[in-house]
């Protein structure tokens, strides 16, 4: 059990604001936010400027400098982690912030999960407490430093006072305290008892390092989230607790349908069962372990009302989307006079894009555990979104958002799934959990459940029309979306539906970066039971792709290199410029092929990060095809960790490269087809190509790496295909003719 | 009914069904969770385990098949394959999330037991049956044929 050990502490006191100038720059790092998850900016302070305050409640023999730093008697510095580590290295990233600045000894740093506390622990980037849109690093790149800052300035301070010398003469190098003038040193340890007794510096009183002088910030430090080698790492799935039940769900087979009636009795005669609730998304059998839960489950008979259920196909969908596309939608971009310019172009070029639901299908699938009791709720979760799981749970509990303590472990991958703007799964455990007061209660979802309970990518449907004038210059680009809205509904509206249209269904599209005079996008947003959400790089996962396809296609009738075609276009944006000239030369673009080989390029920026891919295909004797090689160049500003970096790049194609060769959900009459690996394949080892990862040296503010590596991947390979081939690639997954 | 299941060199007296998955036992009856649940149909590895130093997948074997059998966990994995692995996927920083590194750890130790010089073709077969979502393939198959040097 994990102790929470802050939920005495005052919200108001922690680390909270900037400093006037730091606020400045933060709001400098903001500039140009993209859509995803980069909400609006928080005013909240980033570390408190109340100076008078003593440091929080250090218990004995321990320094809590902040709400993100604690030194205890022997040197060990634990570094409180705000943001879910899912797999992307935030344990890691964040700590370095804080030892770069705290001059500790990388060894002796220690990272821990925070709990909910959104006064202490939000994202700055959001207002509130959570994890998403690749916004870990670049909210928090400042705050963390302050935090080390400050805890540095509260040992210096303690040793000057212990040596009788000014602080100026303090010295901090690898977690010694020293003092060169008396040759007197000491540990981090030593000095807590002193440094306890200080109150917290002013964040204005601390200075920043200059990035020359960074000795961790820009290298490859050891990850910092262990035990994934030796089993001992500790995902929900892993939490047992005194009495603990495990709860299966049934789930309606069709979204919309509603339990008629239920028969227990063969399901509660099943040894290990205890009890059988009905709750609202479904019917849940409560067991001593999983295996009777299951068996209680699969012995459930229950009628279902599917009369409000629903009941379309996909293809019956993507005609319903293709008609929608013949008319015009809500304007999201509109530059020049696209109509005219289509209708006097030299050459237009057209393509319908169609893209299928997809799951997240993170290897841990969904899971929760919660414990209802008069004093509140007590939750254990890969927690990804904290502030608005503990206000939903606390809503339905009647309870005070304070009084949801949630606990935070390793999530067994996300991909956003564990971000569910509707605490879908969450609220499912505390349904449950609420019909059994005073008992733990895990919910753990099958691999079926995972696979079709929803939530899922939308489907959509892209047309584009783009035209050459008669030196072969882009002049007009029209792009109409259809597909569902994920944020509509969600407490997210207000930040990312603007004038009807939702930026993570357009985004990337109405952001196209390529100089084209006249460019529209519009949308046609539709209304399905199907439930959706955002999945690892968002609206970028299909607009990503059309967009690369399609200025590849312009270059291919222009007659012109697609990687000259595109430099033409990007004069005025020098990032995108820098990482797609770096990743052709890496990747010898021009170059000759065997046989059989063809290669493609795609850029894309999300997130605020830029990133260009070169893929290397070759064809089959079977008449199947294989990536053979990425190149990968990323812009993300200031390099905290490349390997971490590099390691998301890798994780970012591989992921992407399962929707490009494999991966779709599909409905028949309403059903999801799909329901395990068997049928909802997704990329394994032989299929994975060698990847080379290329970094731009960069002093911009550090941006996130979670995210920006999977959009560029499927567009790449398209585009190799087609150099090969000849043939166009409008759907995913890629299928040769 | 209690039997007798041997889990890393020690007896535990179980009290479960015949049916029930060694993974099940595995997690809540002995109460080690370094194995993971992914799939339940042997299609992505997370469970892998090795029975009398073969690799299996505990998600879809019974318990009454492999009593007076040795079982191996994660947690109890001692040969010099695996712990050249184990050291190998440190030094490479192959973890992502990892939730699939047990079963991908005790696979690739099965492979060097077996044959202790794989080439590409042989590690892409041999790991074949592990999903990763977070796709950590490339630096699995290079901490393979490193740990295979150390072995060597």
């Amino acid at each position: 059990m994990i102790h929470n050990r802050f939920s005495q502490l005052d919200e108001s006191s922690p680390l909270g604001s900037a400093v006037s100038t730091n606020r400045r720059n933060f709001l400098k790092l903001l500039g140009g936010a993209g859509a995803g998850l980069t909400l609006a900016m928080s005013a909240q302070p980033v570390l408190s400027k109340t100076t008078e305050q003593l440091p929080l409640t250090s218990a004995e023999g321990e320094l809590e400098a902040n709400a993100f730093v604690r030194i205890s008697a022997d040197s060990t510095v634990t570094v409180v982690i705000k943001h879910l580590e899912m797999g992307q290295g935030t344990y890691t990233g964040l700590a370095t912030l804080v030892a770069e600045e705290l001059d500790a000894d990388w060894a002796q740093i220690k990272s821990e999960g925070a709990p909910a506390n959104t006064g202490r622990y939000k994202n700055l980037h959001w207002g509130s407490q959570g994890t998403g849109g690749s916004s870990a690093i670049a909210n928090s790149y400042e705050q963390m430093r302050l935090a080390g800052a400050t805890a540095r300035k509260m040992l210096v301070q303690a040793a000057a006072q212990q040596w009788q010398v000014a602080e100026s003469e303090i010295a901090v190098s690898q977690g010694v305290v020293s003092h060169p003038g008396s040759n007197r040193s000491t540990s981090f340890g030593e000095l807590v008892d002193q440094a306890a007794k200080l109150p917290m510096p002013a964040t204005d009183s601390v200075q920043l390092k200059d990035p020359g002088d960074f000795k961790l910030i820009g290298r490859s430090v050891p990850r910092k989230d262990r035990g994934k080698t030796d089993g001992s790492a500790l995902f929900t799935q892993d939490i047992k607790l005194p009495g603990m039940l495990t709860a299966l769900v049934a789930h309606p087979p069709r979204f919309g349908a509603t339990v008629k009636s239920v028969n227990s009795e063969a399901a509660r005669n099943i040894a290990g069962v205890e009890d059988v609730v009905e709750i609202p998304t479904g019917v849940a059998v409560l067991a001593k372990d999983y295996w009777a839960a299951k068996k209680g489950r699969d012995a459930l008979q229950i009628q279902w009302d599917e009369s409000q259920a629903f009941n379309k196909s996909s293809d019956q969908l993507l005609n319903e989307f293709a008609q929608l596309a013949k008319q015009p939608g809500l304007v999201a971009r509109n530059d020049g006079d696209t109509e005219s310019a289509l209708g006097s172009a030299a050459k237009v070029v057209e393509a319908t894009f169609e893209f299928p639901f997809l799951a997240h299908a993170a290897m841990e699938p969904m899971n929760c555990v919660a414990l209802v009791s008069d004093e509140g709720c007590e939750v254990w979760n890969g927690e990804q979104m904290q502030t608005l799981d503990q206000a939903t749970i606390a809503a339905t509990l009647g309870l005070k958002p304070e009084q949801v303590k949630i606990n935070m472990l390793f999530a067994g991958g996300s991909f956003g799934r564990r971000a569910n703007p509707h605490s879908d799964y969450v609220m499912e455990t505390v349904h449950i959990a609420k019909a059994k007061p005073g008992i733990p209660v895990k919910l753990v979802w099958s691999r079926e459940d995972d696979t079709r309970a929803g939530y899922y990518r939308p489907m959509y449907l892209h047309k584009v029309r783009a035209a050459l004038d008669t030196d072969g210059n882009p002049v007009a680009w029209e792009q109409r979306i259809v597909g569902q809205s994920i944020v509509t509904g969600t407490p997210f509206e207000g930040f990312l539906i603007k004038d009807g249209i939702d930026a993570t269904s357009v985004e990337g599209a109405a952001t196209l970066p390529y100089s084209i005079p006249n460019l529209k996008v519009d949308l046609h947003t539709v209304n399905l039971p199907v439930p959706v959400q955002w999945w690892r790089s968002v609206g970028h996962t299909h607009t990503g792709f059309s967009t690369e396809v399609m200025i590849d296609e312009l270059a291919r009738a222009a007659g012109k290199d697609p990687v000259a075609f595109r430099l033409a276009l990007l004069k005025d944006h020098p990032r995108e410029y820098g990482v797609l000239k770096l990743a052709a030369e890496k990747a010898n673009w021009g170059a000759p092929l065997p046989q059989g080989w063809g290669r493609g390029i795609a850029m894309h920026k999300s997130f605020n990060s830029y990133v260009a891919q070169v893929a290397e295909v070759s064809l089959q004797d079977n008449g199947q095809f294989k990536v053979e090689r990425v190149i990968c160049a990323v812009d993300c500003g200031v390099a905290i960790n490349p390997d971490v970096i590099r390691a998301q790049m890798e994780g970012g194609i591989g992921f992407g490269l399962s929707p490009a060769l494999m991966s779709e959900i599909t409905f028949k009459d309403g059903q999801v087809v799909q329901s395990n690996f068997h049928d909802y394949q997704v990329l394994r080892i032989g299929q994975m190509p060698d990847v080379e990862v290329h970094i731009v040296p960069s002093a911009e503010p550090p941006t996130g790496v979670g995210e920006p590596g999977v959009p560029p991947i499927a567009p790449a390979v398209a585009n190799a295909l087609s150099a090969v081939t000849g043939q166009r690639f409008h759907r995913l997954p890629l299928k040769l003719s | 009914m209690s039997v007798t299941l041997n889990v890393n060199g020690v007896d535990f007296q179980i009290d479960a069904a015949p049916d029930t998955p060694l993974l099940w036992v595995i997690r809540d009856h002995v109460e080690l969770t370094g194995t993971k649940f992914g799939c339940g149909m042997s299609l992505c590895g997370a469970c892998t385990v090795h029975l009398d130093g073969q690799p299996i997948r505990s998600c879809t074997t019974p318990l009454s098949v492999v009593l007076g059998k040795a079982v191996t966990t994660i947690e109890g994995v001692q040969s010099s394959a695996a712990k050249a692995v184990q050291q190998a996927w440190t030094e490479l920083e192959v973890p992502q999330c990892g939730y699939c590194q047990s079963g991908q750890i005790m696979s690739a130790a099965a492979l060097l037991e077996a044959n202790p010089k794989p080439d590409d073709a042989q590690i892409d077969a041999a790991m074949a049956g592990n999903v990763c979502r977070c796709a950590t393939y490339g630096r699995i198959r290079q901490a393979i044929k490193q740990a295979s040097e150390q072995l060597s």
